[in-house]
């Protein structure tokens, strides 16, 4: 049993009977079964405003969509997350339940951009999480790619970042110069995220099919891959608290580079758009998150080969949670040795 | 007649009555009888299959058809590693198919997430005795010491069953194999994983023609998979395939070699007024089976079963609920991962009834011709040998009658995903967790 069943626990059997908007041109009658008790007042929402429904509701609309609704979406939203990134097992993961969380979860944020949620929650946890610390980590990283830089090192105070930095690093490296951005044709614009998701959907190796640009080891590729199936299982159209940054503009080189070589590469890449001024007010809609339950996410994610970073997981590895941070960190010194080796070898010749 | 008497009886009045129960070491993955009712093969989730045998009727109890009792029992997967993505591959049996008998022997195929094996089980009663180069016990004997010469007999031994694997059908699926299904010409099969369909030769173990492909070209454009397939019982060129998204595609193979465009689709539209998150996660289908007439098809999904007829693609024909009072747990049961569970479903000999599993070791039996449906349950405590089975009720509404249950109380650590029906008879074959049922009608 997963432990966000305290979470969600309160909730939302109400859930199953929520109806959604399938889509925009839908009308906002259809989204409550006919006699049901309405169980929240919800005016935006009825018939009497004419029109669409979909993406031009402007946010006073979204406010006043009921909290205990939303919350309800969003910690079925969290549960989903986390169900992806606990994916990943010895054993390969079951792809139809994989796709079938994917679906669910684009079908909450599609219904969350059109009520016009989805743009509020992203601004507010990127507002949230300060973005110094992911700068002075970007900085480490650019001072690892000299050569001869000592294998091992790792920006101590964030271990976990460090190996996604360390591992970005490479790509760097390769890869050189950036790649034009890349749309997802099936996500919503809104969607920023920093990796990509290969792990439950993709299962032909990604060295398999590798192109002959003999850029990548093959030890260095199984390596990514592992790394790419854990965090992208996450880091699918959620990711919204990513800051932009340089490091977010490495991630675009690594997301675009191994986008090219594996095809089973799933998920999403990150869409550049302003860091939107922080709006304290609305850090309220996630005062009810629990952040413990992240925690554990993180020390499960820790005890995997890679981070597996959720969404919330980057945040908190962030801020000062130091245990959580130091026990996966444990786990990522050897890969992020290895790692730390095959650039030697790479730069060194 | 009491209320209870009634609804314990299904088709031609069926009173189901304990047979065996046999305790398994690992879970029980698959549950086939095979075409003549025979054997019934299991296999489980350490790799082991284990065939039991229908002995003949006892002369001392008239009443009962007689056991099934332990023919073979063979290791017919092990745990594999994949090297080349780090991954270990279960052994666990998926699924196991018979294969139409020729001859004496008689041959299955079996399969994990990746490998296809076909065995032959044989009985040995004779061994030679009397050779001439060797010893009764094996040793050579010396050329120089052999005076006579003697034609070996034929001598009775204890029966021995062998298994042996005759072709191992590997390397051609690069995701989890869901599905085998023996083709009616009896020459070929179909193996499908998620995101392909193969068909095989017997014989041949080195090549497969790939005859469905719904991978996309870009994985990140993956939102349906494939979920089980099967062939027609009677056209060999027809076979189905169903999806995630509750649809079913059936496809003839001589329209092309890649059987991508379906000849006949069939959905159910969506009730829009009971739409939810879960909505597209409760329509995926977990199983499809043709019924032995050819006529219909039957798929499972989270909460119903559904009969179609193949001559009607835009609705089933009929919709059976097995456990509707689950729809309001959804989200607990998304939670619990329970909701993804794949639950079977089968056709009895006849066509006329069909069953499916459910929770707390409870099993489903649908009469089509009176309507009528039963809830019966596999567990040790009601199943005494030769004990009737009760039938058993879930409470949906606020008052719980004596021996109802609720729904709270419901136990989803005990699920039955597959059950099996004897091809003739009225005998089933019930998998609940490390334990086989096998249930009889009672002869009265």
């Amino acid at each position: 049993m997963f432990v966000c069943g305290s979470i969600c626990g309160a909730a939302v059997d109400f859930l199953s009977h929520r109806v959604c908007l399938s889509s925009p041109s839908q009308q906002r009658p259809n989204m409550f079964p006919k006699g049901t008790k309405r169980k929240f007042s919800d005016p935006a929402e009825e018939p009497a405003s004419s029109g669409d429904p979909g993406p031009a509701a402007p946010p006073p609309a979204a406010r006043t969509l009921s909290s205990s609704y939303s919350l309800q979406r969003q910690s079925l939203l969290d549960m989903s997350l986390i169900k992806l990134q606990l994916c990943h097992m010895l054993v390969e993961p079951n792809l139809c339940r994989s796709v079938l969380i994917a679906n669910t979860v684009r079908q909450i944020q599609e219904e969350m951009t059109q009520d016009g949620t989805w743009q509020i929650m992203t601004q507010a946890l990127a507002a949230a999480q300060c973005p110094a610390d992911r700068l002075v980590a970007t900085e480490v990283l650019c001072r690892q790619t000299e050569p001869g830089a000592q294998a091992g090192q790792s920006p101590k105070p964030f271990p976990v970042v460090g190996l996604e930095e360390g591992y970005h690093s490479e790509e760097v490296v390769m890869e050189g110069e950036v790649e034009t951005e890349v749309t997802m044709s099936t996500l919503s614009p809104q969607l920023s995220s920093s990796s990509y998701l290969a792990g439950p959907f993709g299962m032909d190796p990604c060295w398999d099919e590798e192109d002959e640009d003999g850029d990548c080891e093959e030890e260095e590729e199984e390596e990514e891959e592992e790394e790419e199936e854990e965090e992208e299982e996450d880091e699918e159209e959620e990711d919204s608290e990513e800051c932009m940054s340089e490091a977010d503009e490495a991630d675009r080189d690594h997301l675009s580079a191994d986008s090219r070589t594996g095809e089973q590469v799933f998920g999403t890449f990150e869409i550049k758009h302003p860091t939107p001024p922080p709006d304290p007010a609305l850090e309220e809609l996630f005062s009810d998150v629990d952040p413990s339950y992240y925690d554990l996410d993180t020390v499960l994610t820790g005890m995997q080969s890679t981070p597996k970073m959720g969404p919330y997981d980057l945040l908190e590895s962030l801020s000062s949670h130091a245990p959580t941070a130091l026990s996966s960190s444990a786990s990522c010194r050897s890969d992020l040795n290895e790692l730390d080796h095959i650039m030697e070898i790479i730069v060194g010749s | 007649k009491s209320e209870g008497i009634k609804s314990n009886k299904i088709t031609n009045n069926m009173i189901f009555a304990v047979t065996r129960v046999c305790f398994s070491a690992d879970i029980i993955s698959t549950v086939e009888f095979n075409y003549s009712g025979e054997l019934l093969a299991t296999g489980d989730k350490g790799g082991r299959v284990v065939i039991f045998q229908h002995e003949q009727e006892s002369k001392n109890r008239p009443h009962l058809r007689g056991e099934y009792n332990v023919y073979s029992t063979f290791q017919s997967h092990e745990p594999e590693f994949d090297y080349l993505k780090s991954l270990e591959i279960e052994e666990k049996i998926n699924k196991i198919r018979w294969l139409p008998q020729q001859n004496a022997a008689h041959f299955l195929l079996s399969t994990n997430d990746k490998t296809i094996k076909l065995w032959k089980i044989s009985e040995r009663d004779k061994r030679a005795e009397g050779y001439n180069l060797k010893d009764e016990d094996g040793r050579v004997r010396d050329p120089f010491r052999i005076t006579s010469l003697r034609v070996p007999v034929l001598m009775p031994m204890d029966l021995m069953v062998e298994a042996s694997p005759r072709r191992i059908f590997a390397n051609a699926h690069t995701y989890h194999i869901n599905s085998i299904s023996v083709n009616s010409d009896h020459e070929t099969y179909l193996s499908a994983d998620d995101l392909r369909i193969n068909l095989w030769h017997l014989e041949i173990t080195d090549r497969s023609f790939n005859i469905v492909d719904i991978k996309p070209a870009n994985m990140e454009e993956l939102t349906e998979v494939i979920t089980a397939a099967e062939c027609h019982p009677h056209q060999c060129n027809v076979f189905v395939y169903s999806s995630s998204k509750g649809t079913i595609r059936l496809c003839d193979m001589r329209e092309a070699a890649l059987c991508d465009r379906h000849s006949k689709f069939f959905e159910e539209p969506e009730d829009p007024s009971s739409r939810s998150f879960f909505s597209e996660i409760i329509s995926s289908i977990s199983d499809v089976k043709f019924s032995h007439s050819g006529r219909y098809m039957m798929t499972r999904d989270y909460l119903s079963v559904k009969v179609w007829d193949l001559n009607m693609e835009n609705r089933p024909v009929e919709t059976y609920q097995v456990h509707e009072y689950l729809r309001s747990k959804l989200c607990s049961l998304y939670e619990n991962d329970c909701i993804f569970d794949k639950f079977e479903c089968c056709w009895n000999g006849s066509d006329s009834a069909i069953m499916t599993g459910s929770y707390n070791n409870f099993f489903r039996m649908f009469d089509r011709n009176t309507r009528r449906d039963i809830t019966l349950e596999a567990s040790r405590e009601s199943s005494k040998p030769r004990a009737t089975l009760k039938p058993r009720k879930v409470s949906t509404g606020g008052k719980r009658k004596k021996d109802e249950i609720s729904v709270d109380s419901l136990d989803f650590n005990k699920k039955i995903l597959h059950t099996a029906w004897h091809p003739k008879d009225n005998v089933i074959a019930v998998a609940a967790t490390n334990n086989l049922y096998i249930f009889q009608d009672k002869i009265n």
